[in-house]
């Protein structure tokens, strides 16, 4: 998953379990999709428990992103691609 | 694909000892049994069952994580049987995702000192092997064997 590593992340939660990104966003973001997991976005397979829960901010998407030794981190990035493949419905 | 019987190993991060013993322990039972192994996890867990067994006699196929989801999601590859090692939150993640991406049997192999709270958070349907271990693979290897 290096591929979002490289790109202009803000980490909005950091270290945190996925049950707790998954309120955080359906608590504070009033566009939210539900994807399941393996859902591509940014070139990466998500993973998670489902349903795994993106929020939309503008033109950012704020999703959770698993990395094995360090837990759950809530990342926003922009993204209208991928804003567009949601909206579509595409993987929900 | 291949004819025989298949079993993926998913890794979860080595920071506790008895995950590399174990899952060289149970990919050797594995291939005993005529199962075509293939085992995941980081980079780190790959290189330490490569470091352990260089000879490859327990381990002989190694694929990266995500490449290895990656193929699933695509449907380029599958298994009959999936044993994901769980430690932390992350390796739930790891669970639920191959929960939804695979038609393997799943088996969750759950230790480390929050082994039974872990346990408690798996919802759906799979055989959970379940030791609060983090040095001492003997706990481990008892459940191992009582479920293979």
């Amino acid at each position: 998953m290096g591929c979002i590593e490289e790109m202009d992340y803000e980490i909005i939660l950091r270290n945190t379990s996925f049950k707790e990104c998954r309120e955080f966003v359906e608590k504070n973001f009033k566009e939210i999709y539900h994807v399941k997991p393996g859902y591509k976005m940014f070139d990466v397979y998500l993973i998670g428990v489902p349903p795994i829960t993106i929020g939309v901010d503008g033109d950012h998407v704020v999703f959770p992103y698993v990395k094995p030794c360090h837990g759950t981190f809530l990342l926003r990035i922009r993204g209208e691609d991928e804003i567009a493949s949601l909206k579509g419905g595409e993987g929900i | 694909m291949t004819g025989l019987n298949n079993a993926l190993l998913l890794l979860g991060c080595p920071e506790l000892p008895v995950q590399t013993g174990i899952a060289l322990y149970l990919s050797n039972k594995l291939v005993r049994k005529d199962f075509d192994v293939t085992i995941t996890g980081t980079k780190s867990a790959i290189n330490l069952m490569r470091v352990s067994d260089p000879e490859g006699n327990y381990a002989k196929k190694m694929v990266d994580l995500d490449l290895c989801i990656g193929n699933i999601v695509e449907k380029r590859m599958d298994f009959d049987r999936c044993f994901v090692f769980i430690h932390n939150d992350a390796g739930i993640s790891y669970l639920a995702t191959m929960r939804g991406i695979s038609d393997a049997d799943l088996f969750a192999i759950v230790f480390g000192s929050d082994a039974e709270m872990l346990a408690s958070m798996i919802e759906f349907e799979c055989e959970k092997i379940v030791a609060r271990t983090a040095h001492n693979p003997i706990p481990l290897k008892k459940k191992i064997d009582e479920v293979l």
